[in-house]
Parts: C-alpha cells; sequence; structure tokens
C-alpha cells in the first residue's frame, strides 16, 4: 500500500471514531484502567470511556467474578473522587467486599427498582446525569433500542455505563462499545500454599467495535490486575486441612 | 392626627380555652393546677370557680374544701402565649397594628380603622361580639393612649369607649392598679389612702417621684399621652405559597403545565431571593366541581431549581385529574431550608456526594413510582456480615467507623442464607462437597474456619463456622456451619455469598 495511502486511512479511521461513540478522555492524556496488555485490543489502545460495555453472565458466580473485574476497573475510575451507581432488582452486593477492590462502599449508591422496565428506566436517568462516574445495571433483556438510548446518554454526560446481563437469551446486537464474558477460574496459590490464591477470571472480550476481540486470563493481586500468560496445568492436591 | 388605642383583656383566657374544648366545663366550678413548692396551687379559674370564693393562687387542696365538686385539670405551660398570639394574628383583620400584651391581652393600634365599621363604638362591639362568640370573655376598652385603653379594659367593667381627648377623665375613678405598676406601689398608695386615680394625678411630679419613684411618673404620663409608648407589632409567618387564579377553567395538560410552572418560576424566584429552598411541594388544583386535584414532590436537598423541580411534577402529571375545568392553581411549600448560594464553577466535574445534579437525580428516582429503594451503606461496628453494613440517613452522611479490610468478604451476599446439603469430615474441617440448586459441588481448597459468634447481649443464636471454599471449576463460595457438631442437635450448613 502506498504509504500516503495509509496515512489517509490511520486518518479517517481517527475521524470515523468519535463518529461511532469513542470521546477522546476529558483531561486530554488517556486514561490507563490497569488491564496492560489488554488495553492494545481497543482502538487508540485505550479502554474506552464515556461509553456502554455489556457483560454476559450465565449464572450467579459469573455475575459475581464479573461485578469483580467491574470493580477492579472502578478501582482506577473513581480514584478521583467519583460517585457510583449501582442499578437492580435486588440489592445482593455486599458493600463491604469493594474495599478488596480499593474502592470506598459509601462512594456507591445502590438502587433497586421493581421491575425490568423501571431499572432501564432509572438507567436510563443515571446514564444522563453528568455529576457520576459510572453507572452499573443489572438487565436481563437489552434491546437494541434500548441501547442505543443510554450510548446517546453517555455520549452527552460522559459517564461510563456497565450492563450486567444474566443469561441474556437471545444474544441479540447492541449499540454497546463492548461485549465481555467473565468467568471464575481456579485460584493457584504461590509454592503449594493450602487455602484458596488470589481471584483469577477467564476475560473473554466477544465484541469490540474497532479493536480486536480476544481471550486472556487476569488476576486480581495486590491492587492490580495481572495478565498470566501461560497457564500451569493446576494438579489437584489432596485437600489439606486448613485455618 | 391623634392615635386610638383598643386594648382587649381576657379576664378568663385559659379556662375559656379548656371550656371551648370540653364545653362541659362550662357549667360547672373548673381550675387549673401548676405543682409550686411541693403542692399544687391554682393557676387559673373560671367564673363560677370565682363566685364560691376560689382565687388563683390558692392550694388546689384548700380550694376542694370550699368545693368537693371543683373539676380540677393541668395547666399546660406556655399556652397563655401561644393563645395571645394566635388571637393577635386573627385581629390583624380589625388593624393592621396588633401587639401582643402578655400575660393575657392584646392592643390594638386603631388609629384611622374604626370609620370603616361607622364609628369607634360599632367597631368595638363587632369586634367584642366575634370573641365572645369563639367562646372567650373579654374587657374591652378603646382610649387615646395605650395606657388608659389598657387601664379601662382591665377596671371600667364594661365596654368602654373614651372620646377623643377624654381620656383623662375617663380614668379619673379607675383605681391606682390600671397604671400599670408594680404591686408594691400599689400597696403604699392604698396605705396612703390613695385610692382613685383622681387621689395622686393633682400632686405635683416632683414629690410623686420621691415618694414613687422614675417608673411610676412614666405610667403616668404613657397614661395622659404625654410620653410615647411603643409596641412591637406581631407579624404572620408567610407561607411559601403562590396562587394563580385562571379567568377561564383551565381543561387542558399544556394548560396545567402553563400553571405550574408559573406558580414554580414565582416561588422559586422569592426563594432564590432568601437564599431558601424547598424540601417538599404541594401543587394544587381546585376544579370546577369543588374537587380539588394534588400532586406532592419532596426533595433530597434544599433547591429552588425551577427545571429541576418541574421534572418531578412532570412524571406524575400523567395522574392530575383536570375535568370539569381547573380554576385556580395553588403551590405551597411547607418545609423550607437555607440553601445558600453556590460559587459557579468555570469547569464541571465529578463532584462526588456533594454535586447537585446527584441529589437531583435522587429526587427524580424516588418519584418514581416503580422504586423498590436508594441505599448508600456505611460501615457499622458488627461481626456479622448482615449486620455490619448500615443504610446511611443522607447523601452526606460520613461513616463514624472505618471499614474493616482485614476480612475477605464476599462480592455477593444472600440474604438470607440458602440451606445448603454437604459431605464434611468432623469436628471442623472445610466441607468436601455442596450441593446447591441440583448442583454438586466438588471442593478443591479451602480456607476456615472464620468463627463468628452471635451478639449475646442483643440476640440469640448459634455461632457461624464460615469457609471460603473454590470448587473444581474455580467458582468461589462463602459456606458456614450453624453450632457445634453434636449428636443430639442437629447441624446446618449455608451457602451465603459468592466471592468474585
Amino acid at each position: 500500500m502506498d504509504p500516503s495511502k495509509a496515512d489517509i486511512i490511520a486518518r479517517l479511521n481517527q475521524d470515523i471514531l468519535p463518529l461511532q461513540g469513542y470521546k477522546p478522555s476529558r483531561q486530554g492524556a488517556p486514561q490507563v484502567l490497569g488491564l496492560g496488555a489488554i488495553e492494545n485490543a481497543f482502538p487508540n489502545k485505550v479502554f474506552p470511556l464515556a461509553a456502554i460495555h455489556e457483560f454476559c453472565c450465565k449464572d450467579q458466580e459469573d455475575e459475581t467474578a464479573t461485578g469483580g473485574f467491574i470493580s477492579g476497573l472502578l478501582a482506577s475510575l473513581l480514584l478521583h473522587g467519583g460517585t457510583a451507581v449501582w442499578i437492580s432488582q435486588s440489592p445482593i452486593v455486599f458493600p463491604p467486599a469493594m474495599t478488596y477492590f480499593g474502592l470506598s462502599p459509601e462512594k456507591f449508591i445502590f438502587i433497586s427498582m421493581q421491575k425490568e422496565k423501571d431499572i432501564q428506566w432509572a438507567m436510563e436517568e443515571a446514564l444522563k446525569c453528568g455529576g457520576l462516574s459510572a453507572v452499573i445495571g443489572e438487565i436481563k433483556d437489552l434491546s437494541f433500542t434500548a441501547s442505543r438510548r443510554f450510548q446517546l446518554a453517555v455520549e452527552n454526560s460522559n459517564v461510563t455505563g456497565f450492563i450486567i446481563r444474566r443469561d441474556p437469551r437471545p444474544l441479540n446486537s447492541t449499540a454497546s462499545v463492548t461485549r465481555w464474558k467473565i468467568s471464575s477460574l481456579p485460584s493457584e496459590s504461590a509454592d503449594d500454599l493450602p487455602g484458596i490464591g488470589f481471584p483469577r477470571w477467564q476475560v473473554d472480550l466477544l465484541k469490540v467495535r474497532n479493536g480486536r476481540p480476544g481471550s486472556w486470563k487476569l488476576e486480581w493481586i495486590k491492587g492490580k490486575f495481572r495478565l498470566i500468560r501461560n497457564v500451569n496445568t493446576t494438579i489437584h492436591q489432596p485437600q489439606k486441612k486448613t485455618g | 392626627m391623634s392615635k386610638r388605642f383598643l386594648s382587649i383583656w381576657f379576664d378568663h383566657l385559659k379556662t375559656d380555652w379548656f371550656s371551648i374544648r370540653e364545653p362541659r366545663l362550662k357549667s360547672m366550678p373548673f381550675v387549673l393546677r401548676i405543682p409550686s413548692h411541693g403542692k399544687m396551687i391554682i393557676s387559673a379559674s373560671n367564673i363560677l370557680a370565682e363566685k364560691n370564693g376560689i382565687t388563683t393562687g390558692m392550694a388546689v387542696a384548700d380550694a376542694r374544701a370550699i368545693l368537693p365538686g371543683l373539676e380540677v385539670q393541668d395547666d399546660k405551660p406556655e399556652l397563655e402565649e401561644k393563645l395571645i398570639r394566635r388571637i393577635a394574628e386573627w385581629s390583624i383583620r380589625f388593624s393592621p397594628f396588633v401587639s401582643m400584651d402578655l400575660p393575657d391581652g392584646i392592643m390594638i393600634d386603631a388609629t384611622g380603622c374604626s370609620h370603616l365599621w361607622g364609628g369607634d363604638s360599632p367597631y368595638m362591639h363587632d369586634i367584642l361580639q366575634k370573641i365572645n362568640s369563639r367562646g372567650y370573655s373579654a374587657g374591652i376598652a378603646m382610649a387615646d393612649t395605650a395606657g388608659a385603653a389598657w387601664g379601662l379594659a382591665r377596671f371600667s367593667g364594661r365596654p368602654y369607649v373614651a372620646e377623643k381627648g377624654l381620656h383623662a377623665h375617663a380614668i379619673l375613678d379607675l383605681p391606682p392598679d390600671a397604671l400599670r405598676i408594680e404591686n408594691e406601689i400599689i400597696e403604699r398608695l392604698y396605705k396612703l389612702g390613695l385610692r382613685r386615680i383622681r387621689d395622686f394625678i393633682a400632686i405635683p411630679r416632683t414629690s410623686l417621684r420621691r415618694r414613687f419613684g422614675d417608673p411610676f411618673i412614666k405610667r403616668i404620663n404613657q397614661v395622659l399621652g404625654t410620653e410615647e409608648e411603643f409596641f412591637e407589632p406581631v407579624v404572620p409567618i408567610e407561607p411559601f405559597e403562590e396562587r394563580l387564579p385562571c379567568l377561564e377553567p383551565i381543561l387542558t395538560r399544556t394548560g396545567v403545565e402553563i400553571g405550574l410552572r408559573r406558580t414554580l418560576e414565582q416561588l422559586c424566584h422569592k426563594l432564590s431571593q432568601e437564599q431558601k429552598g424547598l424540601r417538599n411541594a404541594c401543587f394544587k388544583a381546585y376544579r370546577a366541581d369543588g374537587q380539588v386535584s394534588e400532586l406532592n414532590i419532596s426533595t433530597s436537598r434544599a433547591s429552588h431549581h425551577v427545571d429541576h423541580l418541574y421534572r418531578l411534577f412532570e412524571d406524575k402529571l400523567s395522574a392530575f385529574k383536570v375535568e370539569p375545568g381547573i380554576e385556580l392553581f395553588t403551590l405551597t411549600s411547607s418545609v423550607v431550608e437555607e440553601l445558600p448560594p453556590l460559587q459557579e464553577k468555570i469547569w464541571e466535574s465529578s463532584g462526588g456526594l456533594n454535586d447537585i445534579r446527584l441529589a437531583e437525580l435522587i429526587d427524580r428516582l424516588s418519584a418514581h413510582k416503580g422504586l423498590f429503594s436508594i441505599q448508600r451503606f456505611l460501615p457499622a461496628e458488627h461481626h456479622l456480615p448482615e449486620k455490619s453494613i448500615r443504610p446511611a440517613v443522607s447523601l452526606t452522611e460520613e461513616a463514624s467507623t472505618t471499614w474493616r479490610k482485614d476480612l475477605l468478604r464476599p462480592l455477593q451476599l444472600l440474604s438470607p442464607p440458602e440451606q445448603i446439603e454437604v459431605t464434611a469430615p468432623i469436628p471442623d474441617y472445610p466441607p468436601m462437597m455442596f450441593r446447591y440448586k441440583g448442583k454438586i459441588h466438588k471442593i478443591k481448597k479451602a480456607d476456615g474456619p472464620e468463627r463468628i459468634e452471635q451478639e449475646w447481649w442483643i440476640a440469640r443464636g448459634r455461632h457461624r463456622d464460615y469457609y471460603q471454599v473454590e470448587d473444581e471449576e474455580g467458582k468461589r463460595y462463602w459456606l458456614f456451619r450453624s453450632g457445634h457438631y453434636n449428636e443430639t442437635r442437629s447441624h446446618k450448613w449455608f451457602l451465603h455469598g459468592f466471592f468474585a
């Protein structure tokens, strides 16, 4: 390819990104959420803020793993004193556990609504509110129209939205910037110590607009994400008495 | 222009008030009592009791001896002031300048008012009749000076109008008590045989001053009108209310919206002038059929932001009944708080929990009918996981203790814990496998136990031994066993949460 042509294409790509809902970071400098090599998968190699991220979960365990992953992301997002809203049908998140991910639980406002429809309404209202840093919503059915409305809301308000979808059926196309699937992996403790190691997740980026989907293994250790390159085959030791 | 004062004296203020509330008391001797120096004394008595010789200040026991059938009730402290204030506010209809004359009267500055009633006498009698019809007995008098009116109301024994310029003559036959002077001086005057004002009013002031002091002279001057007297008028608290009457009955939603917006703008303008914000508001529409449609909103922090308040109302407008036409809109706020103006920011930032936009979002969500709860949690000093958090009272409430970071807690907590079937080696090993929702989980790794005792000083129950476990798929759970292993008592296992 002609170098000038490559330049033109690169420039056009840059022009297209804002039209598709990617915004350059507010402060100008890209904000790194500590995802390491995963961030290469995103356009401009920056985790897209002011956008909607969708997470698919199979069961409650997956949902918790997803919650953990999102909490890890929020740790850097809320570092400079932002507030987040967690909208769900019934409050099940246990705030003290958030301290493990470096979050201050008092900065979260938990909202529970009676119906799916109400959650979507509340989610849209919250996404429009520029005073928030992040909105997490537990929504089962997300239509394309609804996701488009969310996306339009965040484009004005710069809020980052996370949608946790439990057992979505059918897995329809939405206007979200990314679609993730997080599930738990067996933990490993160093030097064969008994007991449970640090939380470990299988992170699948199923869909990312203008990026490269991929699959990674992550561990939350000492308040940071750590990418696991080559996973050793786990040898199950006979159970030992602990504690 | 000479002034005119009207003094009203409620001679049985408190007993009248009790009789209005309990009509049977009207026909029986009745007194109120207060404790004083270890005995009950009478603080007020009605006419029937007084006819039997019972007076204020008498011990209740003595009064009962005179009149065994005496009705006695407990006095209410500060009742007088409340009643007098209420009556004074009510009396503003007779004159714009009404002041409280504690403990048992009001003073009306009637200058230039009585001609509206056709003269002093009809004016005074109208007031008296209105007061009597409410159940209060009163002495009333009108004169050129407040002092003269005061004395005439109490001591002339009948409704009395002192003609213009004749107040000094009218008081001549009154006892010295009518001068509003100290009891000590009154007693001294009686001892000297000065039983009428006319007995001493002509005595040169210098000798009066020498014997009775300056305050006495001042009172005489006030009665005669040579010294000005000042009163503090009662100013009723003006409610935060806006009204919008409609020329034609309003039938459309647009009309209602305009009415709402206009009253809101006026109210918010008034509030912002006074640096206040409302915490609740009630929008009422008076319909042509005599019914009232009503909408209520409340806010999580004081606000005078028109658009925000309008949106709160707007969400509810669909249920607003308009038929058969609205004639009057009113907007009232009963709870108003100080709202100092904020400095406007040049750039916008996520302001955390103090952000106004967040408070407005919370208001909108709480106005929604599908809402279940809005909560923010703070740490509480309890070990049981479900008690270790408490909901915050307000958006800005600070935590009184810190979050415990040394113990690992699950990200999702089941409430209540769900019972599971477990295979576990005894006595305190973690389980080998458990069944939850029909699925068997084989446990590969485990940590624990962490024993959490019940708070025996407030609650009963068994302690819990918590284990963190990880199954073969890498899913992490929080299990606990309730109580000890014991052959006689059954122990149960529960699943309490999921780790990330």
